[in-house]
């Protein structure tokens, strides 16, 4: 084992706190600081001091996807918005109608709360996308029913970083007075956001994907014209009675951190995170039988999702140990099953088990980029050296027409 | 998730990889497990007159448990009569290897490529 840590490629999974972000949230918790009130403490200073602080990141986040700080509604992160989102809109909603359009590469979070939906009765349309990874308007549009009371698309996707049309989804879904529900949770900071312009109703944010702490996520719900939500959790009417619980100042203000920084920054670092993708992309793509997963063009800077033929994932990334990235492919799991997304959009299994995902992000240097390119050409080799499929391949033995015996 | 530190070792230094001639009577091939379950194992076995396995070797396209695991029945059947092979447990091959419950199947992947190779061996005699 290396006593070093391996170089870290999982900004999709996870991001580090900023440092920034970590020393801010620090001074709201100790009696020495005297910021750990409560905000609805209405009586005394601590209380208004941990509600000026809250206001503050509330209108952080409502700047970053140009919202009324008003519409901000305070989660344990994108998993609660989700859930909030849609299991409250169906459930307000429900005499109203009782259908639901997402898609099969939504995040579990989505497709899971659906799932709930349809053992209580909802009907749920699951929508293929292309095999870029895009959602088909016309699909969505003829899926569309007189009941269907909510479109939950996400904007960027997790494993492959295809960022959809949410524009054009919203403008369909408002012609059709659908509510449109976005899980932005890997798009915050990365892909400008404007709900008006968009015409989105619900947009589930995460602040650890963007540098802020895990366990703090928001929901963004629109006032005018007016989103009603039942709520999920209830207890003292905390935001506006939409989830009860005594705010995680620290927690709320590490986001607003994240999130003000994001704004500040998502320019420039946009375009060096792109570069340095780019330079691992053009540095993997002369090894023979490599796929880029998901449109190329439509995607955002820090994602590269890449299947090696003949190579098996979970092995990959046991030869890859220097370097923190995930597989699509499921050996580590009890099913066996392959990537749902990569499946979703019709790669073949041995592809799909095949995947990898770099994500780059604010910390990742360009030796960090070299040094992966480099393992990755000499633990490939290796492993194709060990792999029947190649020597098959090699062979000029389509494996399509190989009679295997599944177990 | 963690290997055991046998896996690695195989994983790290993989015993016996390579191909025979699996046209050639004294050989016998066995490939199971499917590109669609995320693994595919050859093992080839070469039989001596005698009916003793004298050489032995894989290729495998999987996770590290199952490369480890057909690695290391290449050691085990070499010198072994057919018999003595075909006696293979998967249960021995998960213990020696000390595989976790969600990797038991690369043993028993393992244990079948034995098989299939003794069968394919049987069938050209």
């Amino acid at each position: 084992m290396s006593v070093t840590k391996p170089i870290y490629f999982d900004y999709s999974a996870t991001t580090p706190t900023d440092p920034r972000v970590a020393k801010k949230m620090c001074s709201f918790l100790t009696m020495d600081d005297g910021l750990f009130g409560n905000a609805a403490s209405r009586s005394h200073q601590y209380g208004w001091d941990a509600e000026k602080a809250i206001d503050e990141a509330r209108n952080n986040v409502a700047a970053l996807i140009a919202a009324d700080p008003k519409e901000i509604v305070w989660t344990s992160g994108a998993t609660e918005s989700d859930n909030l989102a849609i299991k409250g809109v169906a459930h307000f909603y429900k005499k109203k109608g009782n259908h639901i359009i997402t898609s099969k590469t939504e995040h579990k979070a989505v497709l899971d709360t659906c799932r709930q939906l349809e053992r209580e009765g909802f009907e749920v349309t699951y929508l293929d996308p292309q095999e870029s990874g895009l959602i088909d308007l016309n699909k969505l549009e003829a899926a569309m029913r007189d009941e269907t009371i909510l479109v939950s698309i996400m904007h960027v996707n997790n494993e492959i970083g295809v960022i959809q049309d949410v524009a054009a989804i919203g403008e369909l879904c408002r012609s059709r007075k659908i509510l449109f529900h976005v899980d932005a949770a890997q798009s915050c900071g990365k892909v400008a956001i404007d709900v008006d312009a968009m015409k989105i109703d619900l947009l589930s944010m995460s602040a650890h994907k963007i540098y802020g702490p895990k366990g703090m996520g928001a929901l963004y719900v629109r006032r005018k014209p007016r989103v009603r939500l039942e709520a999920q959790m209830h207890g003292g009417g905390h935001e506006r009675g939409m989830r009860s619980g005594t705010l995680a100042t620290h927690q709320i203000v590490g986001m607003g951190e994240a999130f003000r920084l994001a704004k500040e920054e998502m320019a420039s670092e946009n375009e060096r995170v792109r570069m340095l993708r780019d330079r691992l992309m053009n540095g993997l793509s002369d090894i023979e039988e490599v796929y880029v997963n998901g449109d190329v063009e439509q995607r955002v800077p820090h994602n590269l999702n890449i299947s090696f033929n003949f190579v098996e994932g979970e092995s990959l990334m046991m030869a890859l140990s220097d370097l923190a990235v995930s597989s699509g492919s499921a050996c580590t799991s009890a099913s066996l099953e392959p990537s749902y997304v990569l499946r979703a959009l019709g790669r073949s299994d041995e592809l799909a088990h095949s995947s990898i995902r770099f994500s780059i992000g604010r910390f990742t240097t360009e030796a960090d980029v070299d040094h992966a390119i480099k393992l990755c050409h000499d633990k490939i080799q290796k492993l194709r050296d060990l792999s029947p499929l190649w020597d098959m391949y090699k062979e000029g033995i389509d494996l399509s027409t190989v009679q295997w015996s599944a177990h | 998730m963690a290997y055991s530190d046998k896996v690695m070792d195989h994983y790290e230094n993989p015993r016996n990889v390579g191909s025979l001639d699996g046209d050639e009577a004294d050989v016998g091939t066995g490939m199971v497990g499917a590109p669609a379950c995320g693994d595919v194992m050859r093992l080839q076995i070469k039989v001596s007159e005698e009916g003793v396995i004298e050489d032995a070797c894989f290729k495998t396209y999987g996770c590290g448990s199952a490369i480890a695991s057909s690695s290391l029945v290449t050691e085990w059947v070499k010198g072994k009569t057919l018999d003595e092979a075909a006696t293979i447990k998967n249960s021995d091959i998960a213990e020696e290897l000390a595989l976790p419950p969600v990797k038991i199947h690369c043993s028993v992947l393992a244990e079948d490529a034995i098989k299939a190779a003794i069968t394919d061996y049987k069938s050209k005699q």
